[in-house]
């Protein structure tokens, strides 16, 4: 029976795989939750996160204070907290009917656009990775050197119109590719675990930027600040939506980028090795796919995505290679990833989702005195709420899903 | 003690693994449930055991019912169970191991002394042999066994339900365990008796019951013959025999020379294994699991590169060639484990059709699957291998054993092939399935493919080989012909040479061996 036999223990293999397929089960689980337990860990995260919202509101500390004379007042103060800093969130991130100008109210949502744009790349690029088996998350690194090579041939080459946008993306796109490539050869060939040597990589990149705004070939004339020289706006994505908005052409090659992820992952051969080794390696291996090469390919078209993420910050977003270009993107991506289920539909939502928290959050912090670090709540109860769909399930009391094989 | 169950049923979401069966174990008496996989036999076990909560019936002890939380409640209720894949923690001695649960104490420290008391005690009573200390990973698996069987009369169990037991024992090995079962039932111990091997039901069994799709469809005598047994589980006649006609062998296809396999902490894994096989004839490899078959297959799919020797395949050396060269030479591939390494449980049926052919025409244009293509590839394919599904969009983990098998062969005879390696084909698959793959694999022979079949059951040794290699350490003890006797091969499994075994085996017949195979006698049955 099926049933007995999945619950049978298996001979323990070599103590180093039995590692990495514990991260494989994890990160399967995690992936493969369905569409349903998403939504409402995303609506908990929410819920719980109005109780903090509401508990570090000073007026909701005040009245809690006589509670039981006057509870209308406490309760009064907790709606007024928790309204207000989702109205506010709201109004920062999708339409602010409360702004002055059209063009005011309209911006929210182009500026959530704005910040999905990079999320999408880097999840894509991880999305791959994880249906492939891999526990890539280096995106962060491979957000910088994308970010850092675009910077550069954007600024330091004088090409024509349009072919210096392209040079520069997939100069970008290379930069990330081969970073990640590293992580894959060295997985490949020597079989060092992709999850340590991508951290070790992400703090390697970090560095290597700090290091290249020093130097005369990036920093500014006769500027000590660590800010390279603005690219040239020949290198520069088109603003879409005119002057007054920031949102560029990197969304809509980003969505391109959805599409061909698609296309590879459910129509190409390519997409299939990786989808077979990530689901199977043995049986990949046993079927004559080259298991170790399909890591480096995975990694390379990872890292190549992820880099698009940085290309989109420095050739679209900022205009300038600096510190804080890559923020934490590389890491938000991971969460976006896991919430899209590693599809490309789902990673956009995801990334939209996460685009609008933090376009919205400097609002709710200014409107309704809100810390944004409400926000990073939120998105760190996403995630620890979609991998235990089990607690989620409880909570809402959605149905368990059938197991399948029982028969 | 006598157990009775009473309408016992247990379902899993819309699939009814037991449905309302009722089953009376008689005290001192070896009751066999015999039933293909996926009958219902090893969840009905867990119900009794305590590991699943039924959702209806009753399970009564000496006319008592009682409802058994867990398996420790079962334990303690005088139930023992020894399961198919052994409960033993491999580092820990023997005497640890069987206190594991139940640590008798002195002042909160656990007290060894009493439980190697108790190892020897029962060990020396039933002739087991078994030394308290050794290390579990240290014993061969006949007496992981005997320390499983120990653990449960530890617990002065007084029913005992074997699971599958002799899946993992050579002939010798099997006898040596129904002796003791024997032992048991002169004591007063009940034994429940899961198989799906009819010889030794016959060999053993006071009672048989047989289920089928999760109900009890009848009861035999042990005398009932072997034949109206099998029909009885599978629910229809089924041939035993494989009909085949006799080998028409060609040139030589596979020479195998001097192939040796060394792992990198010095163990040798396959030692000098020459052998060839010629087209159009089938070299069954038989051993007992872990004599090295798996590592021999593997290293002629090319999955070791570190293997020297040589292997030619048609005058072609297949060492040194990728695993997508060898399949390319005109290999096909059945692997021992195929939800390991023959099929990928998440993608589709159609997927799995096409595993080692997707980046060939037709199945890709460039870069591109051709999902037309492989649709009707994987349509023909179910027609003709007779895949039970609904659809090929299926996922293979919906599949059952047996149909998940077809699968695997329907992709691996789907090609041109000059040479076809399956090992272990028939593993938990159904009587009907298994003749199924038994047919096609003679087909493929017929057809002028050479074939080599690796398998630890005999039965299927005999019945499809044309000659036989016995496997044991690595090494080829001895190629034999097909008519070799059961008591033979198994001396061999063992380590015996040949001729050794020939002596040997003429002095002393195992009791399987002595159940005939054409026990064609009254039907007492009540089929």
């Amino acid at each position: 029976m099926s049933v007995e036999t999945q619950k049978s223990p298996q001979p323990a293999p070599e103590s180093e795989t039995s590692e990495d397929r514990r991260w494989n089960t994890a990160l399967r689980d995690i992936v493969s939750s369905n569409a349903s337990v998403i939504v409402f860990a995303i609506i908990a995260a929410l819920l719980m996160a109005a109780v903090l919202v509401a508990a570090a509101n000073a007026e909701v500390q005040r009245t809690a204070g006589y509670i039981f004379a006057r509870p209308s007042d406490f309760f009064t103060a907790v709606w007024d907290a928790v309204s207000g800093a989702y109205w506010s969130l709201f109004r920062g991130a999708i339409y602010d009917p409360e702004a002055q100008s059209v063009v005011r109210q309209f911006k929210p949502i182009t500026e959530t656009l704005t910040a999905a744009t990079p999320l999408i790349f880097a999840g894509l690029g991880l999305g791959i990775g994880f249906r492939s088996g891999l526990f890539n998350i280096g995106a962060q690194g491979q957000v910088v050197l994308g970010a850092t090579v675009s910077a550069f041939i954007g600024f330091a080459f004088d090409l024509p119109v349009g072919i210096h946008l392209i040079v520069a993306v997939l100069g970008g796109v290379l930069g990330g590719a081969l970073w990640a490539g590293i992580a894959g050869y060295l997985k490949a060939r020597f079989g060092a675990n992709e999850v340590i040597v991508t951290i070790m990589l992400n703090s390697i990149s970090g560095f290597l930027m700090s290091y290249l705004l020093t130097t005369d070939a990036f920093k500014r004339e006769g500027s000590n600040n660590p800010v390279s020289q603005r690219v040239l706006d020949t290198a520069m994505f088109p603003q879409i939506m005119g002057e007054n908005f920031r949102l560029h052409a990197g969304f809509l090659l980003a969505l391109i980028a959805a599409y061909f992820v698609w296309w590879l992952m459910e129509r190409s051969t390519l997409g299939f090795k990786f989808r077979a080794v990530g689901l199977n390696s043995d049986a990949a291996r046993t079927a004559g796919i080259s298991v170790n090469r399909i890591y480096l390919y995975v990694m390379l078209v990872a890292g190549g995505l992820a880099g698009l993420g940085g290309v989109s910050q420095t050739l679209g977003t900022e205009g300038v290679l600096q510190e804080g270009v890559a923020g934490s993107i590389g890491f938000d991506a991971i969460t976006v990833a896991l919430l899209g289920r590693s599809r490309p539909v789902g990673i956009i939502g995801a990334a939209l989702l996460f685009g609008a928290l933090r376009a919205g959050s400097p609002l709710m912090q200014t409107a309704s005195n809100t810390p944004v670090d409400i926000v990073q709540v939120v998105q760190a109860l996403v995630v620890l709420l979609i991998a235990a769909p089990p607690l989620v399930r409880a909570i809402f009391r959605l149905p368990a899903p059938r197991k399948e094989g029982a028969a | 003690m006598k157990l009775e169950l009473r309408g016992i049923t247990k379902v899993f979401g819309t699939f009814t693994a037991n449905d309302s069966i009722d089953l009376v174990i008689e005290p001192g008496q070896v009751h066999a449930l015999l039933g293909e996989n996926g009958a219902g036999k090893s969840t009905l076990m867990n119900v009794i055991y305590g590991l699943y909560d039924p959702d209806g019936g009753e399970i009564l002890l000496d006319d008592k019912p009682v409802k058994f939380a867990g398996p420790g409640e079962a334990m303690a209720a005088g139930i023992g169970m020894v399961h198919q894949h052994f409960m033993l923690v491999p580092v820990f001695t023997v005497a640890e191991n069987v206190i594991l649960g139940f640590e008798p104490t002195k002042g909160g420290i656990i007290s060894l002394g009493e439980a190697r008391r108790r190892v020897k005690e029962i060990s020396d009573r039933f002739g087991f042999n078994i030394d308290p200390d050794t290390r579990v990973e240290d014993l061969p698996v006949g007496a992981q066994q005997r320390v499983e069987i120990i653990k449960a009369l530890s617990h002065d169990a007084k029913i005992v339900i074997l699971d599958e037991p002799t899946a993992v024992l050579t002939p010798q090995e099997t006898d040596e365990l129904l002796e003791i079962m024997r032992q048991l039932k002169n004591s007063g111990t009940s034994i429940v008796f899961i198989t799906h091997k009819l010889r030794e039901v016959k060999a053993i069994a006071d009672k048989i019951s047989v289920i089928r799709r999760g109900k009890i469809v009848g009861s035999a005598d042990p005398t009932a013959s072997e034949k109206e047994l099998a029909s009885a589980m599978v629910g229809r006649s089924v041939s035993l025999t494989v009909a085949k006609e006799d080998a028409q062998p060609g040139d030589v296809r596979l020479t195998v020379k001097d192939l040796s396999l060394i792992t990198s902490q010095g163990v040798p894994l396959l030692r000098d294994v020459s052998f060839d096989v010629r087209s159009g004839e089938i070299l069954a490899i038989a051993g007992v699991q872990g004599n090295g078959q798996t590592e021999l297959t593997e290293t002629l799919l090319g999955m070791h590169p570190k293997a020297h020797g040589s292997a030619q395949l048609n005058g072609e050396e297949l060492l040194g060639k990728s695993i997508r060269e060898v399949l390319d030479v005109g290999l096909g591939f059945v692997p021992e484990d195929r939800n390991k390494d023959g099929l990928i449980a998440g993608f589709t049926i159609e997927e799995n059709m096409i595993l080692d052919l997707h980046d060939k025409a037709p199945y890709a244009r460039g870069m591109s699957l051709n999902a037309k293509v492989i649709e009707e590839n994987a349509a023909k394919h179910i027609e003709e291998f007779d895949v039970r599904t609904q659809t090929s969009k299926n996922l293979a983990s919906q599949l059952s054993g047996g149909n998940q098998q077809k699968v695997v062969l329907a992709r691996e005879l789907s090609r041109p092939l000059q040479l076809f390696i399956a090992a272990q084909p028939t593993r938990g698959l159904d009587v009907g399935s298994i003749e199924f793959v038994h047919k096609r694999v003679i087909a493929e022979r017929d057809s002028g493919t050479a074939v080599i079949i690796v398998s630890t059951e005999l039965d299927e040794v005999l019945g499809l080989a044309d000659r036989i290699a016995v496997m044991y350490e690595g090494h080829i003890i001895g190629i034999v012909p097909k008519d070799t006797s059961r008591d033979v091969l198994g001396l061999m499994m063992a380590g015996v040479d040949y001729d050794a075994a020939l002596t040997k085996a003429a002095q002393h017949e195992t009791t399987l061996s002595a159940v005939s195979d054409e026990t064609d006698i009254s039907r007492g049955g009540a089929l």
